[in-house]
């Protein structure tokens, strides 16, 4: 193992690069440029051994790896933003046939108007597209989950695509020390890819043809549901197993920190987490009893993991980092259903750090305040609240 | 291709892919986008083609064959033929981007253009590959004869202008031409688009029995000229020694009814107008 300094980009190439895709198909968008770059660089100077497709756009960069996949190889891309939203189409495509593509998202605001900061809109728009979602909070967890994403849904009863998110800029263009696996090791963690199908001249198959409502398209769909649900072990499984081999173990779907006796936790996505880990222990210091639960993977949902933290709280305050134009953000409105029936402690949406906004600890520790507050007195003032709007002098 | 296939009676598309298939032989992958011949090869578990096949996204027959090149590549599957089979809607509109990036890239690739001239799959709508003149449900005509006014799209003439070393027109009633362009391409390493008029009896409202004469007239009448573009260089492979006026195209089809004798007189300047560029790109790229 080698420790390097890298960016959370120059962290995903080489999570790219130690799990050897062979076709890496892929376009240019701020802030996720600097993955591919890194991966040029690699190719072209034999460090990496890949075909490398400068695709027109990040639609073709889906399609293209699509059909590299399921010509039986591992392949790679990278994207943000407007280049996501550009391969919704795909996304769905690649999910229904199955095929267990992996690819950094790092998470940018959509316009208008242009922003190229973080905000979790575009994923989070994604979310009923079949992937895998695991949002991280460091340059480590970037490289570790590349390689644990294509473990996980390489096999066979998973068979799903998975992204990987960073937070534009505060992990995509920031540098931290970063133990880098040894090849031969990750190699053996991986093993060889093993398509379940393939185009092959020698066995002729057709992949995705037209299916009358009497064929099988719904036992398909139900496959794909079971398959994501059998995920949600899966994914622990793997991370005990990564966690054996390199050294790091990584909790699951959800990180929990000092949870335990808390009066009000805090669920967030990302790299919100490692800011509000910092609050907590200074409040924890001062006799506050406040948690946090950072939910790593956002598809499949926690729900078991949730339902457990809600019955450690007195109260639930919900960070999201995007908007669902309607009611709630997601995080919230997930959490929520999944503790309809099972738990009555209050939950409250927090909305915060849209287009790059900086959530600073004075502001997450605010928050808290109010969290303890609601627990307190049993029942959420407002559901929703938007947090660090110009003018609101409740949280400057 | 294997018998039960669920065309259109008299569907020419289906003569193109039997010749293409045939040229090519089995050690060949196809992806098709939604198209005619997405529908064609039969409903699930059931298919017509004995090759393996790969169905995408309407816009990204380019990008799919590009990966399944690489793919390829990696493997050292080198000698397999890959190609895209897309109808003209998926080429000259919606497929046109991705397609100008797969031959840019330079793969080792085939694309073949089987142009019906409108979105047949969806019931004969206007595409850029419509023919000046014709009938479509988008082009209804009406109290306006709002019929499509536009010349057609040259998709051809747009693979020529990447530099792609080698480019064809064809047409299923000469499979002795189609065959043998499909079997020159074979031999050459890079990016290889052909386009091949293919008659849709259902949407250009002629009787199933006369696909391949009016795919002979086609070529006659100078509406639909066959030639073949080698590094740049143009050899025309049929040339009519006195083509026929483009009324005996028209007439044998119902797209066409609506055209008064000044709107065909007009058709036939376009026609010869692109019929005497072709003879000059011919002469000019064999000049020294």
């Amino acid at each position: 193992m080698v420790k390097m300094i890298l960016t959370g980009n120059e962290s995903a190439a080489w999570g790219a690069r130690l799990s050897r895709p062979k076709v890496i198909a892929a376009y240019p968008i701020t802030p996720q440029t600097s993955i591919i770059e890194t991966i040029a660089e690699f190719i072209a100077n034999g460090e990496m051994d890949a075909r490398y497709i400068r695709v027109e756009s990040e639609h073709s960069a889906m399609a293209a790896c699509i059909a590299a996949q399921n010509t039986g190889v591992r392949t790679f891309t990278a994207t943000s933003a407007h280049g996501l939203t550009l391969m919704h189409e795909l996304l769905i495509w690649a999910s229904g046939a199955r095929l267990p593509i992996v690819m950094s998202v790092v998470n940018r605001a959509m316009a208008p108007p242009w922003s190229v900061w973080t905000d979790q809109l575009d994923s989070m728009a994604q979310r009923d597209t079949g992937w895998m979602q695991i949002y991280t909070e460091n340059n480590q967890e970037v490289l570790d989950s590349i390689i644990i994403s294509y473990k996980v849904g390489e096999k066979h009863h998973i068979l799903l695509p998975t992204m990987v998110m960073e937070d534009a800029f505060i992990l995509s263009h920031t540098s931290e020390p970063v133990d880098v696996p040894e090849q031969k090791m990750v190699d053996d963690f991986l093993g060889e890819y093993e398509p379940a199908f393939k185009l092959d001249p020698d066995d002729p198959a057709g992949f995705g043809s037209l299916i009358m409502p009497e064929g099988p398209y719904m036992e398909f769909r139900y496959k794909m549901a079971l398959a994501m649900d059998a995920a949600r072990e899966e994914i622990r499984k793997v991370s005990q197993e990564f966690g054996e081999v390199f050294g790091r173990y990584y909790p699951g779907l959800v990180e929990e920190y000092r949870t335990e006796d808390a009066d009000a936790i805090m669920l967030v996505l990302g790299t919100i987490g490692s800011t509000a880990k910092d609050v907590v222990d200074r409040m924890r210091e001062k006799g506050k009893k406040v948690g946090l639960a950072r939910v790593r993977y956002f598809r499949p949902f926690p729900f078991e993991e949730i339902r457990e933290i809600a019955k450690k709280a007195d109260m639930l305050g919900v960070v999201d980092r995007s908007y669902t134009f309607g009611y709630g953000a997601n995080l919230y409105a997930e959490t929520k259903s999944v503790l309809y029936g099972h738990s009555d402690v209050p939950v409250k949406n927090y909305v915060m750090g849209l287009g790059g906004r900086d959530i600073t600890p004075e502001i997450v520790e605010k928050v808290f305040d109010d969290m303890l507050k609601i627990a307190r007195e049993g029942q959420v003032d407002r559901e929703i609240e938007w947090v660090g709007l110009h003018g609101d002098e409740r949280w400057s | 291709m294997l018998p039960g296939h669920t065309a259109c009676l008299g569907c020419g598309a289906t003569i193109a892919m039997r010749y293409v298939l045939k040229a090519l032989g089995k050690n060949t992958i196809l992806s098709i986008p939604a198209c005619c011949w997405a529908v064609i090869p039969g409903v699930y578990p059931h298919r017509t083609l004995d090759v393996p096949l790969l169905y995408t996204a309407f816009e990204v027959t380019g990008a799919a064959i590009s990966g399944i090149r690489e793919a390829l590549n990696a493997l050292g599957k080198e000698d397999v033929n890959v190609v895209g089979f897309a109808g003209d809607g998926g080429t000259a509109d919606i497929g046109l981007q991705a397609l100008s990036g797969a031959v840019e890239r330079g793969h080792n690739i085939f694309y073949i253009m089987y142009d019906n001239e409108a979105y047949m799959n969806t019931g004969i709508q206007r595409s850029g590959s419509t023919p000046m003149g014709a009938w479509t449900t988008t082009t209804p005509g009406g109290k306006k004869r709002m019929y499509k006014w536009e010349p057609k799209k040259s998709v051809a003439e747009i693979m020529v202008a990447h530099n792609i070393p080698y480019v064809a027109t064809a047409t299923i009633a000469y499979p002795e031409d189609l065959i043998a362009k499909i079997k020159k391409a074979k031999e050459i390493k890079g990016p290889k688009f052909i386009q091949i008029l293919s008659p849709c009896p259902t949407g250009w409202r002629h009787s199933p029995d006369k696909t391949v004469e009016i795919s002979r007239l086609a070529v006659q009448t100078n509406m639909f000229p066959l030639y073949e573009v080698v590094n740049g260089t143009y050899r025309i492979t049929v040339k009519p020694k006195n083509p026929k006026p483009i009324k005996e195209y028209l007439r044998l089809q119902g797209r066409f009814r609506h055209l008064t004798d000044e709107e065909i007189e007009m058709i036939q300047r376009e026609v010869d107008k692109r019929w005497k560029e072709l003879l000059k790109k011919e002469r000019c790229s064999n000049e020294d």
